[in-house]
């Protein structure tokens, strides 16, 4: 069929900000669509309040709204675009249920757009769990035993004939979010209050428990002629329990006969026909019972999904883009697979390779809460790998993860040598037992402690072929170390290499990475490499090319593997290496990856061939059209190192991908590697504290009082000299991992004794805090004789806020001429000593109108595409240009930072996922995403962050105020303003008193420690429309963390800091005095 | 397990250096590969592979063991197999025993070890050819000599290698409990795949399986509603008898081909036939049926076709016009035949599965409409 030509104006709706359960995947999805329709020749309208996304650059879409994806506001934006179609299946759940709302609000309908690739009820057969129950009873396909409870009555009335344990599922809530399973009636009756509170609609599915069940997903796509294909096969290697996000996963199906996998691929096509989803990829997750084989549906999806971009990326078949062609009247057979190009994109992909995901956990960030995975998604990223094997790719994947780990390194706890070996079983057994993200390491201590598979599979039900490969890796461990052990008795030598050639490249063929074979030999990484070198052991590259080599493949996609014959091929043109920045976590997440894809855009664009290097499915940057060479690989020196000695290229960029390509920079040029911009001498002066002390010295720059302690006794003389409250932190870290602002000796203590482990290689750095100080941050590019000053950042939380987890303004809203001026002098001079050679990010601090340099960041920074989509100019393609030798004076970038408009950058925090996790900020980052909200002014830009970060400032109702003793007289103004506007305002004693006496009609409101009805009890009977909540010290925490816990899980806008309370009075402000307007990006920088 | 050194080698003389799988000796065979994930033990026991050795493009084999319930015929007939890493450790509920034991009890001659993509790869370059797999003579150029000797698949009948001695009813106590037997299907053994078989009783058949060897008249003598041609090894053209069987046949009884039967069905129209480069073995062949331009994703097993007439989609010949009704979508070879004018179709594909998917299952119930309208 041809494509519609009815239409040509289409909505697409993103994803909004990076959440646990909706990460970058989404962008690399609806950046596909964009294109592919654009390519068709529609006009594009794309809604998504994400700055850090490739989709929302000017060029993706015809008008891009960077505004809340509320109902509202993109209600307003088809008021003024009119799109004949919204394509509803590409943001995510949050692209998903807006469509769903705007259908069922009667908006579609008003001025006549139409949902294309899923209809309404399509979307709602698939979303409602009673809706796909009956469905699926229609058709024949089994499902768990379950009903839908609307209250706690239905519970107990459901519940005897479901048993125990019983899965709770609210409906319609991203991730699992709000789902628990329930062992006894005690848990049961807890958990449904919290999924019936979670559920939007009050609705909650309750469940027959497949806990331990095998757990498969496919992939499906559907074309309008009802064709319908299979894109790929998953097996979990986490069995039911866990959610799929949080388990590792391998494609395809490994222990499935052929007979099971058709009777699975029939229903997932009878499934995808009754819902009804017309064209597109859907996800269908099903249940095997390893006993005898009943396989239960358990959800479908009826959009692309973060399992739907890991089988674009496991396959080479690009879902989203051709769900895009598919939902404009394409049919399958009329698009060619790009890949094979002479092949049509009807087909169904074959793979020679075994593709493992492991999941990616920060759960470090937050101690307090539990760590056990369950049905509900705790994981904040993924890492994919790719081997001939299950035991290579697994073992690629593990060193991908970049939590120091580069096997299967033993995790016995410290002092647990001296345990029995009854006591040692225990800890292993429930380390098995519960799942958790250390599993899979755990499975290896117990198969090194002699338990059988059959006892392992009893505790985890991890199937058992999967265990016995693990066995394989660890017995070729445990002959490596045997025959060192047997050579150092023999030879006491050194000049004896352990290792046979044959066993190392059967260890490498294990996936054994030479890191950790060192380790085994007792020799450093380079001595592995070296005998690797000379004894012709090397990685070859192989291609991804969705048929199994049946056909010829066009696009370069590779992967390493230990095997025969290399198809690389490097070409012999002028080429550069971009290196990626792995799985996303809490302080590296998708600002990188654009940078990353801004680095290859610019490349291309100077006619170098682009090759990148990555291993994060979820990505842009791995989609095989991004650069010209696509490497999926792990980023570790090991295997850098061979690509770039395969490639030979001019160089490599470590720049854009945050710390973990630039923790390569000294390593990679060591080996010789020519490393483009900043030099690794430099990076190492901005990164080493003494060192870039000393710099700034030199320049006379003025820095927090500050010293470097390599021992306890060390820091507690310096925390002293230089008077507290102090900054702690250990040096090389990104995120604000482990930092802390200590207000004593005691905390000081408490930190040097729990937190962080102070040595002379780990020394800490202590800082004087200034309290009360703004926070700026500034991004700019240096050639190294020129400075572009790109953006000035005013964080709206004051200094000792993580600037990551920091709302900012761009421009500033409350420094003076002065300052700026002195701020952009200040960049200079460093960008200039440290002789940067590309992007640069410095943060200050401003007290009493100083300027303090808090760090210097020679790299992209979190904020480079937030702060280049505000002003209009792609920072990260600037920089690539300057890298390559490009002058900024020849660049020609017009540089007006008198913007009309205000931009603000607000981050979203994964606290609901997280029980038991207190949400004030701190300087550990904690945020996974952002949005940017951007007007004419500061209340009304505000105002359209607080929105998108899902926070809807209210324009009435009641305010509740609890403020720590130094905030009681600074609050009396905005009490004011808020009381002046109509609102009630509510108070603890201390608070109320202080307004009381300065004439603010205040009620007093019990504490919780003081009786009931306390503050929890009015924020749960939802009385309260705001909450302002500031505290000082760890009691004062520990006290009130009750309401702000109350706030989060009510869903009631709640500010944690002063300066947080401040702006948003100004927004509610703003709000008061007028609609908000939506605008698109391309006309604010129109000029 | 032991490990024990066995070796591959090509017509065109490169070798792969792996470890024995299965029997340990050696063998001869035309090498194929066929890029289906899942099904290795439906692939082992498929007659059509008599005079084959198979190499399997998904890396990981062995995994679910052997059971019971899948086989497609009695004894694999195939003449190797070739992996990239055997699985000693079956992991499945239906698992009765592990590939090794199997091949070892059926003297089925394996490899495994070696870099099967590249082999893959060279095949598709340069075309299937004849290779040896060996684990007691380590001399490519011995082993070359072997080859040498060794007939290749082209005018070789291999049918007679496969089809039943005698005539037998099919009688399968299995999923076709309760339906009851309207039509009395022969079906011509060419090396037929119990689950076409399986198919047509479902459908409501009741089976006669016959010798290829089989005359048209003995055969019209049992009174069948219809006929079907099944699946089978080799070249076409070196089966002259059953091209001939089957004209006797076009036109006094409904027809349905499968694979090699359609490929035969061809000949006796006035078609003709050719050898693939390297045929199409797996389970993700794209087809179109032409009428009604939608795609099922089929089974294929094929190193010979259909040459497409010149004059189009339509070819006149003594039993009327002929249409090709599907073609695939890859290379737009000949998928699929119907005459015209008498109540006879075939396809090259496997619409019985098994394995692969099930998209073409249709096809025994147009059969079974056939025999009714023409009953």
């Amino acid at each position: 069929m041809p494509k519609r030509t009815d239409i040509q104006k289409i909505l697409i709706i993103g994803s909004g900000p990076i959440v646990i359960g909706q990460a970058c995947e989404f962008d690399y999805s609806g950046t596909q669509a964009c294109k592919a329709l654009r390519e068709e020749g529609y006009t594009v309208v794309l809604v998504n309040s994400n700055p850090a996304t490739i989709m929302t650059d000017p060029e993706v879409a015809d008008k891009t709204y960077i505004e809340p994806i509320t109902t509202e506001m993109v209600a307003k934006v088809i008021a003024k675009e009119r799109p004949q179609a919204l394509l509803p299946t590409l943001g995510g759940q949050t692209g998903l249920n807006t469509a769903v709302n705007l259908a069922e609000k009667g908006i579609l309908n008003e001025f006549g757009v139409e949902l294309i690739g899923a209809k309404l009820e399509a979307i709602k057969k698939a979303e409602d769990r009673s809706l796909f129950k009956s469905a699926m009873k229609r058709i024949g396909v089994s499902v768990p035993e379950s009903g839908y409870v609307r209250s706690n009555e239905d519970a107990m009335a459901i519940i005897d004939t479901i048993g125990f344990p019983a899965i709770i599922r609210p409906s319609f809530t991203l991730a699992g979010t709000g789902g628990n399973a329930a062992y006894n009636i005690e848990e049961y009756k807890e958990y449904i209050k919290v999924a019936l509170e979670t559920s939007p609609v009050h609705e909650v599915l309750v469940e027959r428990s497949v806990l331990g069940w095998k757990e498969y997903e496919l992939e499906v796509m559907r074309d309008l002629k009802d064709n319908v294909v299979i894109i790929c096969s998953i097996e979990n290697f986490d069995p039911m329990g866990v959610h799929t996000g949080d388990s590792i996963t391998v494609a395809p199906a490994q222990t499935l006969t052929d007979v099971e996998y058709q009777v699975m691929r029939d229903a997932a096509i009878k499934i995808i026909r009754e819902i009804g989803v017309e064209t597109g990829g859907s996800n269908i997750q099903f249940s095997v019972n390893p006993e005898n084989g009943e396989m239960l549906a358990i959800e479908m999806n009826p959009r692309v999904s973060r399992s739907s971009a890991l089988a674009s990326k496991a396959t080479g078949f690009p879902i989203a883009k051709i769900a895009a062609k598919l939902a404009v009247g394409y049919t399958l057979d009329e698009i060619s697979n790009d890949i094979t190009r002479y092949t049509p994109a009807c087909f169904e992909p074959t793979i020679d390779y075994c593709v493992v995901k492991v999941p990616r956990f920060n759960f470090e960030k937050f101690p307090d809460t539990d760590q056990t995975l369950t049905i509900h998604m705790k994981s904040v990223g993924e890492v994919m790998a790719i081997g001939r094997t299950f035991k290579e790719a697994i073992g690629k994947a593990i060193r991908s993860l970049e939590s120091g780990r580069y096997g299967f390194e033993s995790l016995w706890p410290l002092g647990s040598d001296k345990w029995s070996t009854e006591q040692r079983y225990e800890f292993l057994r429930t380390k098995l037992m519960i799942p958790n993200s250390d599993r899979l390491w755990h499975i290896a201590d117990a198969i090194r402690f002699g338990m059988s598979l059959d006892e392992i599979f009893k505790w985890t039900h991890i199937d058992r072929w999967f265990l016995y490969n693990i066995k394989q890796v660890l017995d070729k461990e445990a002959e490596i170390r045997q025959k060192y052990t047997d050579g150092v008795h023999i030879s006491q030598s050194q000049d004896v290499f352990p290792l046979s050639k044959e066993m190392l490249a059967e260890a490498k063929q294990y996936g054994h990475s030479d890191k950790f074979l060192a380790g085994l030999c007792n020799v450093d990484e380079k001595a592995i490499r070296m005998y690797r070198q000379k004894e012709a052991i090397r990685p070859v590259f192989k291609h991804v090319d969705t048929c199994a080599a049946e056909f010829k493949a066009f696009t370069p996609y590779l992967y390493s593997t230990y095997e025969g014959c290399c198809e690389a091929e490097p070409t012999r043109k002028k080429k550069v290496i971009i290196l990626g920045s792995g799985p996303n976590r809490i302080g590296q997440g998708i600002e990188f990856d654009y940078c990353c894809v801004h680095g290859v855009f610019a490349l291309k664009e100077l006619g170098y061939e682009t090759i990148m290097i990555n291993c994060n499915p979820e990505t842009v940057s791995t989609d095989y059209d991004t650069a010209d060479r696509l490497y999926f690989e792990p980023l570790t020196l090991e295997d850098v190192l061979e690509i770039v000695d395969k490639e030979k290229p001019e160089g490599v960029i470590v720049q854009f991908g945050g710390q973990t390509p630039l923790k390569l920079a000294i390593p990679l040029e060591k080996e010789g590697v020519k490393i483009l911009g900043t030099s690794p001498e430099n990076i190492d002066i901005a990164e080493d504290r003494e060192r870039f002390a000393a710099l700034l010295n030199r320049l006379n720059l003025r820095q927090p009082e500050n010293g470097c302690a390599r021992s306890a006794g060390e820091a507690k003389v310096i925390a002293c000299k230089i008077g507290y409250p102090v900054l702690l932190r250990p040096s090389y870290v990104l995120g604000g991992r482990a930092m802390r602002i200590v207000y004593d000796e005691a905390g000081l203590e408490e930190y040097i004794t729990h937190a962080v482990h102070v040595s002379s290689e780990h020394p800490v750095l202590i800082d004087r805090f200034l309290e009360d100080a703004v926070e700026i941050d500034v991004d700019a590019i240096c050639d190294g004789k020129d400075v572009l000053i790109g953006g000035i950042m005013e964080h709206i939380e004051e200094a000792g806020i993580h600037s990551g987890d920091s709302a900012c303004s761009l421009p500033p809203y409350s420094i003076g001429h002065d300052i700026v001026a002195e701020l952009k002098k200040q960049t200079q001079i460093m960008a200039l000593a440290l002789n940067v050679v590309g992007l640069i990010n410095i943060q200050y601090a401003i007290k009493d109108k100083i300027v303090y340099v808090l760090e210097v960041n020679p790299r992209a920074s979190r904020t480079v595409p937030f702060v280049s989509k505000a002003i209009g100019i792609p920072l990260a393609k600037i920089a690539t240009k300057v890298i390559m030798g490009k002058k900024l004076s020849e660049l020609n970038v017009s540089m007006s930072m008198k913007l009309k408009h205000i931009a603000v950058k607000e981050a979203v925090f994964p606290f609901i996922k997280f029980k038991g996790v207190d949400t004030i900020l701190g300087p550990e980052m904690k945020s996974t995403g952002e949005v940017m909200g951007i007007d004419e002014d500061f209340g009304r830009a505000y105002a359209k962050s607080q929105m998108a970060a899902d926070c809807s400032l209210p324009l009435a109702g009641t305010v509740f105020m609890s403020v720590r003793d130094r905030d009681k007289k600074p609050i009396v103004p905005i009490a004011k303003k808020l009381s002046h506007m109509g609102f009630k305002l509510v108070a603890t004693n201390g608070t109320a008193q202080v307004l009381a006496e300065h004439n603010v009609p205040v009620t007093p409101v019990l504490k919780v420690i003081e009786g009931r009805p306390n503050i929890v009890d009015h924020i749960k009977s939802n009385e309260i429309q705001l909450v302002i909540n500031t505290t000082g010290g760890k009691a004062a925490q520990e006290a009130s963390y009750s309401i702000r816990r109350a706030a989060l899980v009510y869903h009631v806008p709640y500010f944690t800091t002063l300066a947080g309370a401040v702006a948003a009075t100004k927004a509610i402000e703003a709000l008061r005095n007028g609609n908000l307007d939506v605008k698109p990006i391309q006309e604010y920088y129109r000029t | 397990m032991d490990k024990k050194r066995a070796i591959l080698v090509l017509e065109d003389g490169t070798g792969f250096i792996g470890y024995s799988l299965g029997a340990a000796g050696e063998t001869i065979g035309e090498v194929v590969f066929n890029t289906s994930m899942m099904g290795y033990q439906e692939i082992l026991t498929d007659p059509s592979y008599k005079g084959q050795m198979v190499v399997m493009t998904y890396p990981l084999i062995g995994n679910y063991g052997i059971n019971e319930k899948d086989y497609e015929s009695c004894n694999p007939f195939l003449e190797g197999f070739i992996v990239k890493e055997y699985s000693p450790f079956p992991s499945n509920w239906r698992s009765q025993m592990s590939l090794d034991e199997f091949l070892k009890h059926k003297g089925i001659v394996g490899i495994q070890g070696i870099d099967t993509r590249e082999l893959t790869r060279r095949l598709r370059d340069y075309g299937a050819q004849q290779g040896i797999i060996s684990a007691v003579d380590f001399d490519v150029q011995s082993l070359a000599q072997k080859i040498k000797s060794s007939p290749g698949l082209v005018g070789r009948d291999l049918v007679k290698a496969v089809t039943c001695n005698s005539v037998y009813e099919w009688n399968d106590s299995g999923q076709d409990a309760g339906i009851s037997k309207r039509y009395r299907v022969v079906v011509y053994d060419c090396g037929v795949k119990y689950n076409i078989l399986r198919k047509l009783s479902i459908a409501g058949c009741s089976v006669t399986v016959v010798p290829a060897q089989t005359s048209f008249q003995d055969v019209l003598h049992m009174k069948p509603d219809g006929l079907v041609l099944s699946n089978g090894p080799g070249d076409p053209a070196a089966v002259p008898y059953m091209v001939e069987n089957i004209r006797g046949l076009l036109g006094k009884k409904p027809v349905f081909g499968i694979c090699l039967g359609h490929q035969l069905m061809a000949l006796a129209l006035g078609l003709k036939t050719y050898k693939l480069k390297f045929g199409h073995h797996g389970g993700n062949q794209p087809v179109m049926d032409l009428s009604t331009r939608k795609v099922e994703i089929t089974a294929q097993n094929h190193s010979f076709a259909v040459t497409a007439p010149q004059e189009g989609t339509i070819q006149k010949g003594s039993h009327g016009n002929v249409e090709i009704t599907h073609i695939n979508l890859n290379d737009k070879s000949v998928e699929g035949l119907k005459c015209q004018s008498i109540p006879a179709f075939s396809v090259q594909y496997h619409p019985e599965a098994s394995p692969g998917p099930h998209d073409a299952g249709y096809l025994f119930d147009r059969f079974v409409e056939m025999m009714k309208t023409q009953g």
